[in-house]
């Protein structure tokens, strides 16, 4: 098991034409409200996810970005099955697994591993980072070649930290190791898929580079696939070959990463773009397009009719509301590329004629400036 | 009151007066392990309707800094030398009435996270109004009044009834715009923004910048940005310094920094960063090691364990020797100017694509 760890599987680089490991199918997850007295009742469902289709191919790294609140956290917690679907199939390897057992679902469980956002958090205080890395191997009966210590300090040395620390508690860590940590502990079963629920964004800049470089280094090497959750846009971007964009529990555009970032087409995926700041090194630089959202996500408690995003999009119409718009391929984009809208925005990015400015109060101060 | 109207001929026309000036600050905290140094000489200067932006990784001593400028530091643990300057008044010396007298009234402080920084157990109206009926004996009547204005202005939908509510009936971007109404209630001179957009989502941290710049034109106020995010600061700042372990490293404004950047920690910064529009085949170049300790900052250049650049200085200049930061524009660096601007054209420009 051990020599698994330098062996570069011989998938190529994947073309949407790779072997899927896992598909989602309308992926739906309602947690219940309940209210009333003296008898509680469900009143009221919270729409986490509803209906998410989704795939991850062998080796693959898919990016799911979002605002908070879009349910990307929950996605990643039913794909590893922390939390029971409502609705919906997740097939990994060809085995359903969206209602499968505990038992059942133990030999999956090692091979689907999580990296979590908060380094201080996901670690215990109590426990040496030799133990919190031996422990799922322990759990699941691992007994790899030359002792379970041996194959704790190889991995303590793959993600750059010293094996000497084997006997180190985390608070002696810095943020950026203990994430370090985190990916040893994802490490040490060999998965096949990994799921990393923000991993860098609770870091400082400069340690940030280091932990992406580290994560594509074994994605790379290590042939795992990635589902990459986070919120910085330009991190997603160099991270994942395919991206998908949630909002408010549903994907509204999926495709290829050049497709996406060049070729946006769902308005929100457009706003989320021109809202990145970015540092402009040249006078010659086109200046980017500008669009200014305004308010927040709704509640997903109730959640708009029709397309969601409706509520705050500049282009919407009578029958946005009514009619939600399927997630299929636009005329005029790739074949891997979907898009939920009935009307699309243009596929570019540069700056338009007219800022979109929807937030009352920037309309208002621009008024009276001119 | 008089600190509500400002003169008018105060804002003379190129009058560069700094309006804040901090001259080699050092902030000492003792701990059980020892005294942290956490702002070891530091010399700034922010004139009025202008942006200075600090940047640093956490521990730089940004926020110590401008803790110390509102006097919120603890007195018992914290020494404070140094000098700062607020509009031709001493505020280290100053006792804590004076203090009181300013806070939120001629500065005021706009904190990161805004769920922590608002009491859950008042309503927002009342927090607002508080520093308004504070500062200038206005009545509760007016301070509401007043208080409404505010929440209409950044932008809070339906005011009146939005007065009422408590802050976990906000959202997160609601709460940073009522933090930033309840900073402007007094038309303050000098805004501190400490992180206010770092634990939002893009679209708002977009709206909320927006926002800033917009009322900071038409309030005059002069405003310290501290963020880690480089992006932001290109959008928002017209001054700008690199800060790292308690020292500003480099110093200029935000075009010259950005784009001619002198010092090797600020192109490790640059070069750290995924961009929209990079090459996604190069791997990023991260900064290697980790920020020092402020207990036993290393000696000379605090930056020379983690630089690539040592060996072009030669000898033991770096670990030996602490480079002075020039006034003005420029870097605290013991590369010659000539090296400094050959090394980020041919070897770090590239990397930003």
């Amino acid at each position: 098991m051990s020599d698994k760890l330098t062996l570069p599987k011989p998938q190529g680089p994947v073309d949407g034409a790779a072997e899927t490991l896992l598909s989602v199918e309308g992926l739906t997850k309602h947690f219940p409200i309940y209210g009333g007295f003296p008898i509680k009742r469900k009143v009221g469902a919270v729409q986490a996810v509803d209906g998410v289709d989704l795939s991850v191919g062998v080796g693959e790294s898919v990016g799911l970005v979002g605002e908070s609140g879009c349910g990307k956290s929950t996605t990643g917690r039913l794909i590893t099955r922390l939390l029971e679907p409502t609705a919906g199939k997740i097939t990994y390897a060809g085995q359903d697994i969206s209602h499968a057992s505990r038992r059942q679902l133990a030999p999956v469980r090692s091979e689907i591993q999580m990296i979590f956002q908060d380094p201080y958090s996901s670690l215990n205080p109590r426990q040496t980072v030799g133990t919190i890395i031996k422990s799922p191997m322990e759990v699941n009966g691992i007994n790899p070649k030359g002792g379970i210590e041996k194959r704790v300090r190889e991995l303590l040395e793959l993600v750059g930290l010293n094996p000497e620390h084997y006997n180190r508690f985390p608070h002696e860590f810095s943020g950026g190791q203990r994430q370090r940590i985190g990916v040893a502990r994802a490490l040490s079963l060999n998965p096949k898929l990994i799921v990393a629920d923000e991993p860098v964004s609770a870091l400082d800049v400069s340690i940030q580079a280091q932990v992406v470089n580290l994560l594509q280094k074994v994605q790379e090497e290590m042939g795992i696939a990635f589902l990459f959750i986070a919120h910085d846009l330009a991190i997603v971007r160099h991270f994942s070959q395919r991206l998908a964009v949630m909002y408010l529990g549903k994907v509204v555009e999926v495709g290829d990463r050049d497709s996406i970032y060049n070729r946006p087409r769902h308005p929100y995926t457009h706003a989320l773009l021109s809202a990145v700041p970015e540092v402009t090194l040249d006078d010659e630089t086109e200046d980017r397009e500008r669009i200014r959202l305004s308010g927040d996500v709704p509640s997903p408690i109730h959640p708009p009719s029709g397309c969601r995003f409706r509520t705050r999009c500049w282009k919407a119409q009578d029958k946005c509301a009514t009619t939600e718009p399927p997630l299929v391929q636009i005329s005029g984009n790739s074949a891997n590329h979907l898009t939920a809208c009935h009307f699309p925005e243009d596929p570019t990015t540069e700056a338009r004629a007219e800022d979109i400015v929807l937030d009352p109060a920037l309309a208002a101060l621009e008024k009276e400036g001119e | 009151m008089t600190t509500l109207t400002k003169t008018e001929g105060e804002k003379a026309p190129g009058g560069p007066e700094a309006f804040l000036s901090v001259r080699d600050l050092r902030v000492r905290f003792s701990t059980e392990d020892g005294i942290v140094k956490a702002v070891d000489g530091l010399s700034f200067d922010v004139e009025r309707g202008k942006t200075l932006g600090i940047v640093g990784e956490s521990g730089s001593g940004k926020s110590v800094t401008n803790l110390t400028v509102l006097g919120l530091h603890n007195p018992k643990t914290a020494t404070v030398e140094g000098e700062i300057v607020l509009d031709g008044k001493e505020l280290v010396t100053a006792t804590e009435k004076e203090m009181e007298k300013l806070r939120g009234n001629k500065v005021a402080m706009i904190f990161q996270d805004p769920l922590t920084a608002l009491s859950p157990y008042y309503t927002v109206g009342r927090q607002i109004a508080e520093p308004f009926m504070k500062h200038t004996g206005a009545s509760k009547k007016e301070a509401k009044l007043r208080a409404i204005e505010m929440l209409d202005k950044v932008g809070i939908p339906q005011p009146a009834m939005r007065f009422e509510d408590y802050p976990h009936q906000f959202s997160g971007g609601m709460r940073q715009r009522a933090m930033i109404a309840m900073s402007l209630i007094c038309n303050p001179d000098l805004l501190i923004a400490d992180e206010p957009t770092t634990a939002l989502d893009v679209t708002v941290q977009a709206q909320i910048l927006d926002l800033l710049k917009d009322l900071q034109q038409e309030f005059g106020s002069a405003i310290i940005f501290i963020t880690h995010d480089l992006g932001v600061i290109s959008k928002m700042a017209d001054d700008l310094l690199v800060m790292y372990s308690g020292r500003a490293v480099e110093r200029g404004s935000v075009r010259e920094v950005l784009r001619a950047p002198q010092h090797p920690y600020t192109w490790g910064l640059l070069s750290s960063m995924p961009r929209l529009g990079g090459d996604t085949a190069q791997a990023l170049t991260p900064i290697p090691g980790t920020p020092p300790s402020l207990l036993n900052p290393p000696s000379g250049c605090p930056f020379h364990p983690r630089c690539g650049f040592t060996a072009e200085v030669g000898g033991n200049r770096c670990s030996g020797e602490r480079p002075e930061l020039p006034a003005g524009r420029g870097a605290a660096c013991h590369l010659d100017d000539e090296q400094k601007s050959t090394f980020f054209i041919e070897q770090i420009k590239p990397r930003l694509g």
